[in-house]
């Protein structure tokens, strides 16, 4: 075999390249957050993916960098769900975003445990102080490793002009009244052509919030947060919880191919239902009219038609009426980030950037000064409600951390698919739960 | 250096970049995947908690993925069945002398040139329950859907599922059955002709037994697939409704990444693997063997 040198440089120098490709893909990893020269990159990852929240973050990125020569931030701006699969990965490969949105909970205390996010505690201080008792659900044994930037309750979006449509004036606080009304919504959806609720049950998390809260108002308080404490959840009233489901399903208030609905994305996602007006009304988040923002042509939602209301109770519940379901979100910054990034998380609390997060309606702030900038009726009411509320309930699934939480999801889906008993529910939670300890 | 020596450096020095990232890409990756499936692990953080085999036990006593096992087979079984008739039926269409042929054959083989993530958005928004294109057409001819809709309904989703991947893979089919086609020599047909043998006959005895070593390896190739499949399920259904259309890929995704139970996952990727294994080396020495054996002395005779 001939070959001329020329060739066989050119195919050594290509090998090498190959190589070297292959090695400098795993320094970049290493070099990410360093400093270099006085230049500080900090790397951010947050969900809100439409404007005007991105916009905004992207001003406020803009506003400190400005402030501090040499700082420069690299947003990702990620639809939630991409965002949590990324968060997942990211973890493992231990290239985590220097900051980051963290739920809490469990899986807050997972990642305290296996070193990913940073003690705050100190470096934040005047910030947590500002917050207040909100910071407690990102405290792991007193320490504090996030700052909750917005803490919303969940409960039932509608539509007024619907409602008004079928003749309804005031929301339901019970269930006697709301079952009345999905009748009088069905009857009038039938020629309008809407129906009464949507749920992204394809997703999961959506049709497991029902479940949590019918949990929430058939037990008591101390029960719940023993149960969470020590994942037992013998009590009766969680089977309690998945039989005032089952009566809400019997209603059958739901879009039709809720099964495979998705919660979000796209015009017939739940959220689309509802901001198109083919559904008058959807349990979900505080963060619905900026998603329902992104879903309309126009980007108003709803609009002034943006109804909310609490979840009503049912006939011998031992829970509190007034008790919510929620949850936040909360910047945390990741062990190995600079200190600028820590610097960076405290402007994002400080009560200019959460007065503007407040007047762009991108959630509930949870800095006090702030609050009397929500300028949307509805989310204004939220926070009345979540102020009021004796307690605030974080989302189970996040309370108990992935494993637990995912099999009490698949398990609530497959009762809204009429394929689990209220038992089942429990069983299979506690079976996951157990498998933990 | 002598000549022999040589050659053995220049074989090393040309497919060393090729092994190398077999070794870092394919072989490391199955490694880490044995040995994450013998613990519990979260998906970070360091592995200490060692369980043995608990999660290879945990895994084949779970229904959902018992399920998922039989939906992969359901599927690999319904896709020949399905195929092979319909795909040898078009082929052998398209294989004749006609009008427009070409554009025939482009149009067949579209959906299988679209990406799979792709075909599976279209189909999704097409079968949306009631706002989605086949609702609406079924409408106007009086019909409707299940009430849940195609994917929403756990008695439909499968099924649905299936037709999509049918019309996805279809035209694969026919393109390897058209290539085979070509092969088979014209002087067959003659004698066949000559013989008094009718059209039917013709592709009885001489177009089918031919096509044979072209249908074995298409047959594995989707048998192969149809047990591996996932981006298809994951944006259709994501394995829903109530489990309906789980394959043994969404189940381990959903154990991995939605629940951070990272062992079980490995177990049943694991588990996925030799199932393919097993029935990729089963096929390769029962059924394609023959072809081996049989074109051997057919060359000889030509």
């Amino acid at each position: 075999m001939k070959r001329t040198p020329v060739l066989g440089a050119l195919a050594l120098g290509m090998s090498l390249a190959l190589l070297g490709a292959c090695s400098s893909g795993g320094d970049a990893e290493g070099n990410d957050d360093s400093t270099s020269g006085g230049e500080t990159t900090i790397t951010w990852w947050h969900n809100s993916n439409t404007d005007p929240g991105k916009g905004y973050y992207e001003q406020v990125a803009k506003d400190f960098e400005a402030d501090n020569p040499g700082v420069h931030i690299e947003i990702s701006a990620m639809q939630h769900e991409d965002m949590v699969t990324k968060l997942e990965a990211a973890f493992q490969s231990g290239d985590t975003p220097d900051i980051y949105m963290e739920r809490g909970g469990g899986e807050l205390k997972d990642h305290v445990a296996a070193g990913i996010t940073k003690d705050i505690s100190e470096s934040a201080k005047e910030s947590i102080d500002k917050i207040g008792g909100s910071v407690a659900g990102w405290q792991v044994d007193g320490k504090t490793y996030g700052l909750p930037f917005s803490l919303g309750v969940v409960g039932f979006w509608y539509n007024k002009a619907l409602w008004a449509q079928a003749g309804i004036t005031e929301p339901p606080a019970t269930w006697e009244d709301f079952a009345a009304d999905i009748a009088k919504l069905k009857t009038t959806g039938a020629s309008a052509g809407f129906e009464p609720i949507s749920v992204g049950a394809g997703d999961k998390w959506p049709a497991a919030h029902y479940w949590y809260y019918t949990a929430l108002r058939a037990c008591s308080e101390s029960t719940l947060q023993e149960s969470v404490k020590t994942l037992d959840f013998s009590d009766p009233c969680f089977v309690k919880a998945g039989e005032n489901l089952q009566t809400i399903l019997k209603a059958e208030p739901f879009n039709s191919g809720f099964l495979s609905t998705p919660a979000q994305t796209g015009a017939t996602s739940a959220s689309g239902l509802l901001a198109t007006g083919k559904v008058a009304t959807e349990l979900q988040g505080h963060w619905e009219p900026g998603v329902m923002q992104g879903l309309t042509e126009d980007g108003k939602g709803l609009g002034e038609n943006t109804g909310w209301f609490p979840f009503p109770t049912f006939p011998g519940d031992k829970g509190e009426a007034t008790a919510a379901l929620g949850g936040g979100d909360a910047w945390a910054v990741s062990n190995d980030a600079p200190d600028a990034a820590v610097d960076f998380v405290n402007y994002l609390l400080s009560d200019k950037v959460q007065q503007g997060f407040a007047e762009q309606d991108m959630g509930l702030p949870t800095n006090p000064t702030a609050s009397q900038y929500v300028k949307d009726p509805a989310l204004a009411s939220l926070l009345k409600v979540r102020d009021a509320a004796p307690y605030v309930q974080l989302y189970f699934d996040t309370a108990f951390g992935a494993s637990v939480g995912g099999a009490m999801n698949d398990e609530i889906a497959l009762l809204f698919a009429g394929q689990a008993s209220p038992q089942d529910i429990v069983d299979a939670t506690q079976a996951a739960a157990d498998s933990e300890k | 250096m002598g000549p022999a020596v040589r050659k053995r450096l220049e074989i090393l020095f040309f497919t060393a970049p090729a092994l190398l990232l077999f070794l870092f890409f394919v072989v490391w990756p199955i490694i880490k995947a044995v040995q994450f499936s013998v613990y519990r692990w979260k998906g970070y953080g360091p592995l200490v908690d060692f369980v043995g085999l608990k999660n290879y036990v945990s895994v084949l006593q779970n229904d959902v993925f018992i399920d998922a096992f039989k939906h992969n087979i359901i599927i690999a079984i319904a896709s020949i069945l399905i195929q092979l008739p319909l795909g040898l039926a078009i082929a052998l269409l398209l294989n004749r002398k006609m009008k427009g042929q070409s554009a025939l054959r482009t149009i067949i083989f579209v959906p299988y040139v679209l990406a799979e993530v792709i075909a599976s958005v279209i189909w999704f928004q097409l079968l949306q329950p009631k706002y989605g294109v086949v609702d609406t057409i079924l409408a106007t001819v009086g019909l409707h859907g299940p009430a849940q809709g195609f994917l929403g309904d756990p008695k439909w989703a499968l099924a649905t599922v299936i037709f999509v991947l049918t019309w996805k893979y279809l035209g694969l089919a026919i393109i390897l059955f058209l290539a085979g086609l070509q092969s088979v020599p014209e002087e067959l047909y003659e004698a066949a002709q000559i013989d008094g043998a009718s059209w039917w006959q013709v592709q009885r005895r001489i177009t089918i037994p031919l096509l044979g070593p072209t249908i074995r390896t298409w047959a594995f190739l989707s048998m192969i697939g149809s047990l591996q499949l996932f981006d298809m399920v994951w944006i259709l259904t994501g394995g829903g409704p109530a489990n309906s259309t789980n394959t043994m890929a969404t189940f381990l995704i959903i154990e991995g990444t939605k629940r951070s139970n990272y062992g079980i996952a490995s177990a049943a990727s694991v588990i996925l693997f030799v199932v393919s294994l097993v029935a990729a080396l089963l096929y390769q020495r029962f059924i394609l063997s023959r072809d081996n054996l049989t074109s051997a002395p057919g060359r000889k005779k030509r």
